[in-house]
């Protein structure tokens, strides 16, 4: 059946692929960002791949007056509305030290923003009786690092957030997937050291659609990850307030 | 855009460079960017794709559709779009790339900077000339170069090396593809005359030759020559794509072992030949089902040989195809081809002839035979292929490219300053007259 799709963060490598399979499967795409002129050729490579609708929307996650116009957008589809998260910022935990400002910015790019838009969202899927709502958190949400712990936390929160809409929406027949990717090869990750099993994007994006379809609750992407958070969270604070990884 | 410093390999890994790597996921990361190289997806089996101690911008992750016509079959895609995902993606529509290397992982990219030639170069010429428009940077601004507006530049980007500038996305003219599967009919072919004979009286759209490189005496040059067309059959189902996980052992592809390997696919066939159906990416990508297959000459590589010679030098041909056999240094990858006169850009690799390609570990006496082979090429007025060197000499490559001269000189107007060079490039002083 034909969906809708709205993708925030369209331009990352991630919800590319993403937004080509759903494309592939004849869906609707609206592609939501900041770049227009990148979202429209990818909208053009959605349409070309057989979307039934492409489109490119601007989204901005600290600028809230722009997620009215994408819901009006949205509410004139027919059928189901999913949603797919892929926003995020993740400046370098230094600059943050320097700069502690980059705070904000970092969590309503993770967190609030997003939060916000499926806040808004969220009764038209009601009203619709399902739908399915993709969040990408993260790995680094699970525990707090030296490395990163103003993104993480941002996750976290995020994390938080899903699982509280999972409970509202699984009310009215929709679903929410908390997906957490580890490390990916993605423009984000591109030439950072210490990076490794590094998962391709297509990979990613083929596991949130399996999840989507199996209703998975919270998927570790690749699933090895679970293992790995499984460990590191398992750590002492006492010993794990000492270790730098 | 962050670099990354890395070390990295064209397919053959016996090459090696050292130099940062950018991999932009938007064309707007290369505003203001000053003259840097770009690679696709290092199929190229030499240091064509490789630009040591210097920068290079990876081109794979623009690789999008920005516009197709289902009337027509014309579609405009970035450069780092792979040609087996075009053919995926359009053969279900009735389209396919009018022209396919023999992988499907090559990029658009790196299909126009070699103009490269499909098993149907006889019939349909060079990648080059299904191409209708080139948007480039050149000269620092971006342009859209067509036959039609600029036709130096467009001759010279078609097998250009990259040297004339980035090029950002190209519009091309499909194929028909009437079906999603293609009918096959493999022929023993018992010696080299038989092969030779086999191809040139091909008929079918897209005819390849594989050769046994290890058979001598009177069996010398046999092989299997695959006759294909596009079929209405419904495609098999192809298996799951493999992978080599780690650097083979070097007795994986020794002497006996490929000369076993050889003498057994000959005879998979019957001796009054057969007819298969195969998916389209089986026919045209065989060898992209075994991942990282390069891995399996070990850590020292390999290099590939690849000459055109043509047709009234049959005697040279036999004479090199008797001194790989006596070697006992092919592997079983070993193939002959006809090509046809057609070449789309100046220093495009295609002339009419027979090519030859042969894949070789990287050892001493493999490199040593690989440049005789080179010479006698030079000899017989054949052409090598760049795209698959990493061992020929300057002078012998200018004087088999007749259009060098007027090549360098539309270069060096796109890059004064030689920014675009390449480790190839450099080996070979191409960029001087
Ligand atoms: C298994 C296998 C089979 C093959 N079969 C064939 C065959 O049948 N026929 C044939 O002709 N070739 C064949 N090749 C060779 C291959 O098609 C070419 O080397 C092709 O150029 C590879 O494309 P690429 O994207 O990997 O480019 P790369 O190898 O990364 O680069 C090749 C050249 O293109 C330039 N380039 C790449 N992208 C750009 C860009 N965006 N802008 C400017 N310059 C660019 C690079 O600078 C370099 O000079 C084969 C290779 C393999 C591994």
């Amino acid at each position: 059946m034909q969906e809708t799709w709205i993708i925030l963060g369209a331009t990352s490598s991630m919800a590319r692929a993403l937004s080509r399979k759903l494309a592939e499967d004849g869906h609707a795409v609206f592609l939501a960002g900041r770049d227009m002129d990148d979202l429209r050729r990818q909208a053009a490579d959605c349409t070309a791949r057989g979307a039934s609708l492409a489109e490119a929307v601007k989204f901005d996650a600290r600028a809230p007056e722009s997620f009215a116009p994408i819901l009006d957008r949205l509410a004139d589809q027919e059928g189901m509305l999913n949603a797919a998260v892929f926003v995020g910022s993740m400046p370098d935990q230094a600059d943050i030290d320097a700069d502690p400002a980059l705070v904000d910015g970092t969590i309503t790019d993770s967190f609030t923003g997003p939060a916000r838009f499926l806040q808004m969202l969220a009764p038209l899927m009601e009203q619709r009786g399902g739908g399915t709502v993709v969040g990408v958190g993260s790995v680094a949400g699970d525990r707090g690092r030296l490395g990163n712990y103003v993104y993480g936390s941002a996750k976290a929160g995020f994390h938080t957030y899903l699982s509280g809409l999972r409970n509202r929406l699984t009310r009215a027949g929709g679903h929410v997937v908390t997906v957490k990717p580890g490390f990916t090869d993605t423009a984000m990750t591109w030439g950072i050291e210490g990076m490794f099993l590094v998962a391709p994007p297509e990979k990613v994006a083929a596991d949130i659609l399996r999840a989507v379809e199996k209703k998975k609750n919270v998927i570790y992407t690749p699933f090895f990850w679970r293992y790995i958070m499984t460990i590191i969270r398992s750590i002492p604070e006492p010993i794990f307030k000492k270790l730098s990884i | 855009m962050r670099w990354k410093s890395d070390r990295y390999s064209g397919w053959g890994r016996a090459l090696v460079a050292e130099g940062d790597l950018a991999r932009p996921e938007r064309i707007s990361s290369l505003k203001d960017l000053p003259p840097t190289p770009a690679i696709g997806a290092r199929r190229s089996y030499g240091d064509a794709c490789l630009n040591s101690d210097g920068r290079a911008i990876d081109m794979t992750r623009l690789d999008r559709i920005i516009s197709f016509d289902p009337e027509t079959g014309r579609a405009e895609v970035e450069a780092g779009m792979p040609i087996g995902e075009l053919a995926r993606l359009f053969a279900p529509r009735g389209w396919i790339p009018a022209v396919m290397p023999g992988t499907g992982f090559a990029t658009v990219g790196g299909c126009i900077a070699m103009d490269v030639h499909g098993k149907n170069h006889h019939n349909a010429g060079s990648f080059g000339a299904h191409v209708t428009a080139i948007r480039m940077i050149h000269a620092g601004k971006a342009k859209t170069v067509t036959p039609k507006n600029n036709p130096g530049l467009f001759r010279a980007t078609l097998g250009g090396l990259g040297q004339t500038g980035l090029i950002l996305s190209a519009t091309l003219q499909l194929a028909p593809c009437p079906g999603l599967s293609m009918k096959v009919r493999e022929s023993r072919a018992g010696d080299l005359d038989e092969h030779l004979a086999l191809l040139e009286a091909s008929q079918a759209p897209y005819t390849v030759g594989w050769l046994d490189a290890t058979a001598r005496g009177a069996t010398l040059g046999r092989g299997i020559v695959e006759e294909a067309d596009h079929s209405l059959d419904p495609a098999p189902k192809e298996g799951r794509s493999k992978s080599v996980p780690v650097d083979a052992p070097r007795f994986t592809l020794s002497k006996p072992v490929v000369k076993a390997f050889n003498a057994r696919y000959f005879a998979r066939i019957p001796e009054s030949g057969r007819t298969r159906v195969r998916s389209i990416a089986d026919f045209f990508f065989p060898l992209d089902r075994v991942q990282d297959w390069n891995k399996l000459y070990g850590k020292r590589g390999f290099h590939q040989f690849q000459c055109v010679l043509p047709h009234s030098e049959t005697a040279t041909l036999r004479g090199m195809v008797q001194t790989i056999a006596e070697s006992g240094l092919a592997s079983p990858l070993a193939v002959l081809k006809r090509l046809g006169p057609e070449r789309a850009g100046l220093m495009s690799f295609p002339m009419e002839g027979v090519t030859l390609a042969v894949d070789f570990p990287n050892r001493d006496k493999a490199t040593a035979l690989i440049r005789d082979l080179g010479q006698r090429t030079a000899a017989a007025g054949g052409r090598v292929y760049l795209a698959k060197d990493s061992l020929a000499d300057g002078d012998m490559i200018r004087a088999m490219y007749p259009d060098h001269a007027k090549w360098v000189e539309t270069a060096r107007k796109a890059d004064p300053d030689r920014q675009l060079e390449t480790d190839l490039v450099r080996r070979l002083n191409l960029r001087s007259a």
